[in-house]
């Protein structure tokens, strides 16, 4: 896009920019352009009648789903309030074991430089992992059912949750802390003193974040067997039961819907 | 010790003080209904973790070399799901970031229908819309790639639409004045100021899809979460080892590549 607007512009004014820019520019928009027609090449090479095929068959597809069974709701709704008791469990710990690791991974903190490095790799290889590969780990863990769920799911919100605590702990005023290390206040009274009362608000704010992340993730946690509404999807799913599976679609998209509309207004409340 | 004393604590209005116990109250409600609902066996899971131990833990930090060739075509495959994805989502979120956003349009109807679009493509868990365009177009990496798109639109257009409410309006309204048309004032006055930070938020997403794409194989969409799901199901963790290796190293290399490029951008 950036080179169109170039050319437009050269024939009517000498050029922003210089040819050598131009050049890389241009450059780089057929790289991703190629790239992204491979990319289109390759991930077609198995699928059986190509693109139009494809759009022919969404018609068909659609009619499958369509109606959806609303009928099942009553019946699913037990595993759905376990879906979201899942995530409020994992939010909760995982916010309460966030805390020292945080402190641990801020560099105005954490003083001895190996081990806010060391906790920050950790943070960082830990935040790579997909919560479904966690889930699908811990499954053959523990066995089937929601436990495997909820430890997944706090092991991936706290990934999140200390890398963002700990970039508001570096970004607090640090004055008011060195004066009262100044008039002899020991670690935990700084911290308590002078640190909560200035992240408070943000990380309440960043544990209901987390908690939208995790109310997403556990819809799906039970498709590879973790507990919740996505393992009745699965089943469903199973039995090609398509106006079964809609329902329940429908159902979770509800749900995130009303979770997120509340989490958001308490945020801005917050903050 | 107690020489010193803190100052007083500032009054609090009974409606406040009866704010804050209904606050409680409401999250406490949240709670008790959380721990009596959920039923999970503790000592199950606990015995089965004891028992299990040993067979997975140890194995996933000794990865099966001989599968390296199958994990990394595999892995290949996610990343082209993902650039694919990204870059349709990209393309397909400039209309709706343009809908969306308060100062293109003077119809409050038009921007809040395409706020309204965004958040409910955003309530669609990747997976679910993978589990549809499995149906539809069958179990490959298209329907990943599908998948990713219309996934990513939701969240691409919002941030589209927060960069379009962000630019200085005070340039395109100059360029009205001084007769410029609908066309030029978008070539001139308003992409200039959008266009690093589209590709900007293009390529974080892209960092995010490369994530997303890794599990859409458990559905059938392709890419490597297909070995992950084979893998567990034969409790090969020696190959799951590999897999997770696999997944943090690309992850972590791609991370740090977008986030060279994007602060070069902006």
């Amino acid at each position: 896009m950036n080179n169109q607007t170039n050319s437009t512009s050269s024939q009517m004014t000498p050029p922003l920019y210089p040819a050598k820019t131009k050049a890389q520019v241009t450059l780089i928009f057929f790289i991703v352009i190629g790239f992204y027609l491979f990319s289109m090449v390759w991930t077609q090479r198995q699928m059986v009648g190509g693109f139009t095929d494809a759009l022919g068959n969404m018609g068909v597809v659609i009619n499958k789903f369509f109606p959806p069974n609303l009928s099942v709701i009553p019946a699913v709704w037990d595993p759905m309030a376990q879906t979201i008791q899942m995530a409020i469990i994992a939010t909760t710990v995982a916010a309460i074991l966030t805390v020292p690791l945080a402190l641990l991974s801020a560099q105005n903190i954490a003083t001895f430089k190996p081990i806010y490095i060391t906790t920050r790799t950790f943070l960082n290889i830990l935040r790579t992992i997909p919560d479904l590969v966690l889930a699908v780990v811990f499954v053959g863990l523990f066995g089937i059912g929601l436990f495997p769920g909820i430890i997944a799911l706090i092991i991936f919100s706290l990934g999140i949750l200390a890398k963002l605590i700990s970039e508001t702990i570096e970004s607090v005023d640090m004055n008011p802390l060195e004066a009262m290390r100044a008039s002899g206040g020991n670690v935990f009274q700084v911290i308590y003193y002078g640190l909560v009362p200035q992240v408070l608000p943000q990380f309440a704010s960043f544990v209901l974040y987390v908690f939208e992340i995790n109310i997403r993730a556990s819809v799906v946690l039970g498709l590879v067997g973790a507990g919740g509404i996505g393992l009745v999807l699965d089943q469903q799913l199973g039995f090609y039961n398509y106006p079964n599976v809609m329902a329940i679609i429908i159902l979770i998209f509800i749900v995130v819907l009303i979770i997120e509309y509340i989490s958001n207004k308490l945020r801005e409340a917050l903050i | 010790m107690a020489t010193y004393s803190l100052p007083p604590k500032p009054k609090r209005s009974l409606f406040k003080k009866t704010k804050r116990i209904m606050i409680f109250l409401a999250i406490a409600a949240v709670y008790v209904w959380t721990f009596l609902g959920i039923d999970v066996d503790w000592g199950r899971a606990a015995e089965r973790a004891i028992n299990n131990f040993h067979r997975v833990i140890p194995k996933l930090f000794h990865p099966d070399w001989e599968a390296t060739g199958e994990v990394a075509g595999k892995m290949f495959e996610t990343i082209t799901i993902a650039f694919a994805g990204s870059f349709m989502a990209a393309i397909l979120a400039i209309p709706l970031g343009f809908l969306a956003a308060q100062n293109m349009s003077r119809s409050r109807l038009l921007t809040a229908s395409g706020k309204w679009i965004l958040s409910a493509i955003r309530a669609f868990p990747d997976i679910i819309l993978a589990i549809l365009f499995v149906v539809a177009v069958g179990p490959n990496a298209f329907a990943g790639v599908l998948a990713i798109a219309i996934g990513s639109t939701g969240m691409l257009g919002k941030l589209y639409s927060e960069v379009v409410e962000s630019i200085d309006m005070r340039v395109v309204e100059a360029m009205e004045a001084n007769g410029a048309n609908k066309v030029q004032m978008l070539f001139y006055g308003v992409m200039p100021q959008i266009i690093p930070e589209f590709l900007s938020y293009a390529i974080y997403r892209f960092e995010i899809d490369i994530r997303a794409s890794s599990i859409l194989g458990i559905v059938g969409a392709g890419g490597i979460g297909t070995m992950i799901i084979f893998a567990a199901n034969n409790r090969n963790w020696n190959e799951m080892g590999l897999i997770l290796l696999a997944i943090i190293i690309v992850v972590t290399v791609i991370d740090s590549i977008s986030a060279r490029i994007r602060r070069k951008i902006v």
